[in-house]
């Protein structure tokens, strides 16, 4: 870790919240995609399996 | 088109058609302000042009989500848009019945609220031109959102949150105006952008807002 | 020669963009963490602002992409308003989420660097106010989105809402450099970006920036996808209730 001298809150902080957004739309995104998936998988299945 | 704008003038006047309504809650929030800052006037004065504009736009918005959906919900709309009238005018007219029912009432009951917050004497011009002026924009910009929601049921709270960002420039310049003839400086600047802001929208919101309201009338 | 529009085929552009997706992740991967920790790391403390200058690695590429993502959004509004092609549409709304998360870390950074230079955790500067006014805009657009049912209905009016609130967006920004021209001359977060930048600071910066660029991409693939899928899956549950 460099010395961030007396700004280190401030520096820690900004790349701390910012990291963790990004993390988040990325966790939240590859989460509702497979929910999808899936969700749309069964629908397919269904129609298949009915039609 | 007449037909249409005295139609809508006498509706919102008759019982339960909202004209008092913005003109109670502009003073009602002029009156709120005191009670949240401290009652010094000096503090009053000075935060007078802008607290009045706000509650001034604040008021405004309303009575935005009546504006068309009353007409969609009994049908009148689709008449509206298959009658010979251009939607882009139906849509300047009801801005312009809107204005007439709340902005105008607003820019004239100004003066007294104004007392209310002590603001200075030289201010008063300047607050009810800048008012004059802007308040047709808030008026036209708040068709739009009102075409876009008016499909929603209870669109109220999503009309706020999609007009309020786009009355910002009109705020910005209107209540510069105000502040700026209260503190006897020179206003000409603000109130040429303010007066283009009004004019533009006008020319070209209808258009945008008919696109709309065709899209939501499908 | 094959057409940019053979992509507009909802399939086409499913099987196209799966297949780039995971080299376009890695990428976005290598770029980002490499130009966050070279900069982080490897770079030297600005005479002025101390450490803090470490947060122009993050605030630069964040402010950049939350304004080319609306812009983005604004070209694919049009295509979907002259072609009607529905992937455009979805795309948009695919990008929206994304473009605020990043003006919300444009804002965050905005703020926590100029807390030393201004001595408050939020100052009314005009570019931070305009970047505010622009989540509020984004908002808008996502909560217009969720609001309506039918898709068609919802891709018709967030592209107007798209369309007329860049009007104002610019419009706004003129309106904030207006209101706020007396203060903050000088300690404005954008002369920092108006002088030239030590190429020490900058090499770092533009890897961060590609870094960030190819997030976007590799995120609206993935959300374009969905959308794509979900619409789909609406289609297909709505045939379901009429049979």
């Amino acid at each position: 870790m460099p010395d961030l001298g007396k700004y280190a809150f401030e520096v820690l902080s900004a790349y701390g919240v910012s990291l963790a957004l990004i993390v988040g739309i990325i966790v939240a995104s590859i989460a509702r995609a497979r929910r999808v998936k899936a969700e749309l998988e069964n629908v397919e299945q269904r129609r298949r399996g009915n039609g | 088109m007449i037909a249409l704008l005295a139609r809508d003038l006498r509706l919102a006047f008759r019982a339960g058609g909202g004209f008092g309504l913005g003109l109670s809650f502009f003073l009602i929030v002029v009156v709120l302000v005191p009670f949240g800052v401290g009652p010094e006037t000096g503090l009053l004065g000075k935060i007078a042009p802008g607290v009045l504009w706000v509650a001034a736009l604040l008021a405004c918005l309303l009575s935005l989500d009546r504006m068309f959906a009353l007409d969609h919900e009994d049908g009148s709309l689709d008449l509206l848009a298959t009658s010979p009238l251009p939607l882009e005018g139906v849509a300047a007219v009801k801005a312009l019945a809107h204005w007439l029912t709340t902005g105008l009432p607003l820019v004239l009951a100004a003066p007294v609220l104004a007392l209310l917050m002590n603001l200075p004497w030289q201010g008063y011009g300047a607050l009810m031109l800048s008012l004059m002026l802007g308040t047709p924009a808030l008026s036209v910009i708040g068709a739009f959102g009102a075409a876009l929601t008016v499909g929603i049921k209870r669109g109220g709270l999503l009309l706020s949150l999609l007009v309020l960002p786009l009355y910002v420039p009109t705020l910005i310049f209107g209540a510069d105006v105000a502040r700026r003839g209260a503190e006897g400086q020179d206003f000409a600047t603000p109130l040429m952008m303010l007066a283009g802001i009004s004019f533009g929208v006008l020319a070209l919101l209808p258009f945008a807002s008919a696109a709309v309201l065709r899209v939501n009338l499908r | 020669m094959a057409s940019l529009w053979e992509y507009a085929n909802p399939l086409k552009f499913m099987r196209t963009t799966e297949r780039i997706l995971p080299a376009v992740s890695v990428l976005a991967a290598l770029c980002l963490v490499g130009g966050l920790v070279w900069g982080f790391f490897f770079t030297p403390d600005d005479f002025r602002q101390g450490s803090t200058v470490k947060i122009f690695y993050i605030h630069v590429p964040s402010a950049m992409m939350a304004i080319n993502i609306w812009v983005m959004m604004l070209i694919t509004s049009l295509v979907w308003i002259i072609r009607r092609h529905h992937v455009s549409a979805l795309a948009a709304r695919a990008a929206a989420p994304i473009g605020a998360v990043m003006t919300v870390i444009a804002l965050f950074t905005g703020a926590i660097w100029g807390q030393p230079m201004w001595g408050t955790w939020w100052a009314w500067d005009p570019r931070l106010t305009s970047f505010l006014i622009l989540f509020l805009f984004y908002l808008g657009y996502i909560a217009l989105w969720a609001a309506i049912e039918d898709d068609d209905t919802a891709a018709d009016l967030t592209s107007v809402l798209c369309l007329v609130g860049s009007i104002f967006a610019v419009l706004s920004r003129y309106a904030v450099n207006f209101w706020n021209q007396g203060l903050h001359q000088g300690a404005s977060l954008s002369l920092d970006k108006e002088e030239n930048v030590a190429d020490v600071f900058w090499y770092p910066a533009l890897v961060c920036i590609a870094g960030f660029i190819l997030l976007f991409v590799a995120l609206v693939i993935l959300r374009t996808n969905t959308e794509i899928r979900a619409r789909r899956m609406r289609a297909l549950l709505s045939r379901e209730r009429e049979a």
